[in-house]
């Protein structure tokens, strides 16, 4: 990730940043109950505060997949950071541990 | 009601019950591995679980029994406000994917069977230990005995659950037999024999679900005719609506958020969560589980069919298994009936097995016998999923229904008092133990009283679990108001308490734990005993 291979990556990515806003969305979504507690516009004859709240099941359902990949993709990156770092003499970090099982659990 | 005994559902109904306790029995030899001795192969089935059977076992965990009864009840008693069952579910999927892999990975380390063992080895305090399993225990025994509630249900409603007037023996053995074959096989086979019958359950749930949202709608003339006829019922009862107004949406909000935060801290949850093979397990969940949430929410509006459909019971509880035998032929209707009532004994058979494990790991073990081999540790485990299970008997058929109903609600408040230690450790040990601890007493001393004191029409305690929430005057979740006390308390003392330099427990866990993974070193993929 870094072009300095001593440095550990930063924390905060933007790639974490696009996670925790696709982990947060339902919860803005869900939680401000007044802007989907209304009838109206009804599908096939149900009102718009289920409907619109069964179609956030599937919405954030995709967000969390969406999430999943971005960090399995993040850890693998930091992963092959964390490898030519120790390569060069620095610790290998936790997270690169993680990354590497976490890339052959996949694999 | 119909009258008398519905032969036909019964007997579909009885054959889906010997199926799943064959299935039960032989649950025992299914992946088993050399060291069933350990509390890890009975409690946790080895630790050895892929996504798919994470997914029937998490699912059948989950959606109890009770939620199948309850929710759609909530639905045709008050309408809208009923649905939060919905946004609960969509908010754990987040929530979870964000801190059960940590949980995971600590505990695979350290070889922790329960929350509290992680609890004692982040703060090093047994008392901080103690009083998370003593909670755990406490929310979980009223849910088992809820799921019984379930079967009660069921049994009345197919005509052998016995009049007021049938003899008490008569009108209960049907629910004897039913508990005393699950307290067998849970006995026998751990946690492998309800991962079995998950398969069982969720098959048969998705089916009738399926069809019921399908069939009833078309038999009641469509969507517009059902909400109609719902919308005049609360209109003229006076109580419900369709929509939530203003005045209910903080509690609609704060009952969502302050459940989802629950849901991962009851045992009987991690327990399922722990016994998954790896932490991509976990992670992979968070994706496919959500397909119960729909699913839920679709078991939802069944409430709204029932009032449509003109069933009027004067107990809610009634409402869908009555919806079921009025609008299915007789052989779908047993298997509705056995879709729920295997749906009880899911759930049941793993909460007496997590609420088995907090006992024995974390006070017989820690207080009572130090000492104690895995062997012992499993055989205690074994005998306190039975007693767990006798209490939650007893407490069923020697009190009230409404008394099981009450804690449980009380139970869900007092859970999620253990969210800052469990969730807060995993992340941080800047909290101080003793600063945790109060803040849990005080938490659970406030959802209690609070709780107390909420009247309903037609009870003068415990009659719901919304009241104002102080300072800021709406009505909100007692459970998240108690929660955001704990949280307010914890902080303020710890910042006391660091700043006094109080003692700290020692930390036996490394920053590392919290990420490692199946195949690290010093991370087996089945851990050879329950290990300390």
């Amino acid at each position: 990730m870094s072009d300095v291979p001593e440095v550990k990556p930063p924390v905060v990515t933007p790639v974490r940043v696009v996670i925790a806003l696709c982990l947060l969305a339902p919860f803005v979504a869900m939680l401000w109950v007044g802007s989907y507690a209304k009838a109206d516009p009804a599908f096939i004859g149900i009102p718009f505060f289920y409907w619109y709240q069964m179609a956030w099941v599937l919405i954030s359902t995709a967000l969390t997949m969406v999430a999943y990949q971005l960090w399995r993709r993040d850890q693998r990156a930091r992963a092959s950071a964390a490898t030519r770092t120790s390569t060069k003499g620095a610790p290998a970090s936790a997270e690169g541990a993680e990354a590497s099982a976490e890339g052959s659990a996949g694999a | 009601m119909k009258d008398g005994v519905n032969g036909v559902a019964l007997g579909v109904f009885i054959f889906f019950f010997l199926a799943v306790t064959v299935v039960g029995f032989l649950a025992a030899r299914w992946r088993k591995a050399d060291n069933e001795h350990s509390l890890d192969e009975w409690g946790l089935g080895g630790r050895s679980f892929g996504t798919w059977i994470t997914w029937f076992l998490l699912g059948g965990d989950l959606y109890t029994a009770y939620t199948f009864v309850a929710v759609p009840a909530a639905i045709y008693a008050a309408g809208a406000a009923g649905f939060f069952a919905v946004p609960y579910t969509i908010l754990v999927y987040p929530l979870i994917f964000t801190f059960l892999p940590r949980l995971w990975s600590v505990s695979h380390k350290h070889g922790y069977v329960t929350t509290s063992d992680f609890v004692r080895g982040r703060f090093g305090s047994k008392g901080l230990s103690l009083a998370v399993a003593i909670t755990g225990i406490l929310a979980t025994m009223p849910y088992i005995a809820l799921q019984l509630v379930g079967i009660q249900a069921v049994l009345d409603v197919m005509g052998v659950g016995g009049g007021d007037n049938t003899n008490w023996f008569v009108k209960d053995l049907p629910l004897l037999i039913a508990f005393g074959v699950l307290a067998a096989y849970t006995y026998s086979s751990g946690l492998r024999a309800p991962a079995l019958i998950a398969f069982v359950k969720d098959t048969l749930i998705y089916i009738v679900i399926a069809v019921a949202i399908i069939y009833i709608p078309i038999k009641l003339g469509g969507f517009d005719e059902i909400f109609k006829a719902a919308g005049d019922k609360y209109t003229a009862a006076g109580a419900g609506g369709l929509v939530p107004p203003e005045a209910g949406q903080w509690t609609y909000a704060t009952l969502a958020l302050g459940s989802a935060l629950a849901l991962f801290m009851y045992p009987h949850s991690i327990t399922a969560t722990l016994s998954s093979r790896s932490r991509e397990v976990i992670r992979r969940n968070t994706t496919i589980l959500p397909l119960y949430s729909l699913m839920l929410g679709l078991l939802a509006l069944l409430g709204f069919m029932a009032i449509a459909a003109g069933v009027k019971v004067t107990n809610g509880q009634l409402a869908i298994p009555q919806l079921f035998e009025n609008m299915f032929p007789d052989w779908f209707a047993g298997v509705a009936f056995a879709a729920i009532g295997i749906g009880a004994l899911v759930p049941a058979a793993i909460m007496s097995i997590a609420a088995a494990n907090l006992f024995t790991r974390n006070i017989y073990k820690d207080f009572i016998k130090p000492d104690a081999t895995p062997q012992q540790e499993t055989k205690v485990s074994k005998l306190v999923s039975l007693l767990v299970k006798v209490g939650a008997l007893v407490f069923v058929l020697t009190m009230d229904k409404t008394v099981a109903i009450n804690f449980q609600l009380l139970g869900g408040i007092w859970i999620l008092q253990t969210f800052p230690a469990l969730v807060g450790g995993l992340f941080t040990r800047w909290f101080h133990r003793w600063a945790l601890l109060a803040g849990w007493a005080v938490g659970m001393l406030y959802g209690t009283i609070a709780a107390y004191g909420v009247a309903s029409p037609t009870q003068k305690h415990f009659g719901g679990s919304a009241k104002e929430i102080p300072g800021i005057g709406e009505i909100g979740y007692i459970g998240f108001t108690a929660f955001t006390l704990n949280v307010v308390v914890t902080v303020v003392l710890t910042f006391a308490l660091r700043a006094f330099k109080a003692p700290d427990g020692v930390d036996e866990t490394s920053a590392e734990d919290y990420t490692a993974d199946a195949g690290d070193p010093g991370v087996e993929v089945e851990l050879p005993v329950a290990a300390h």
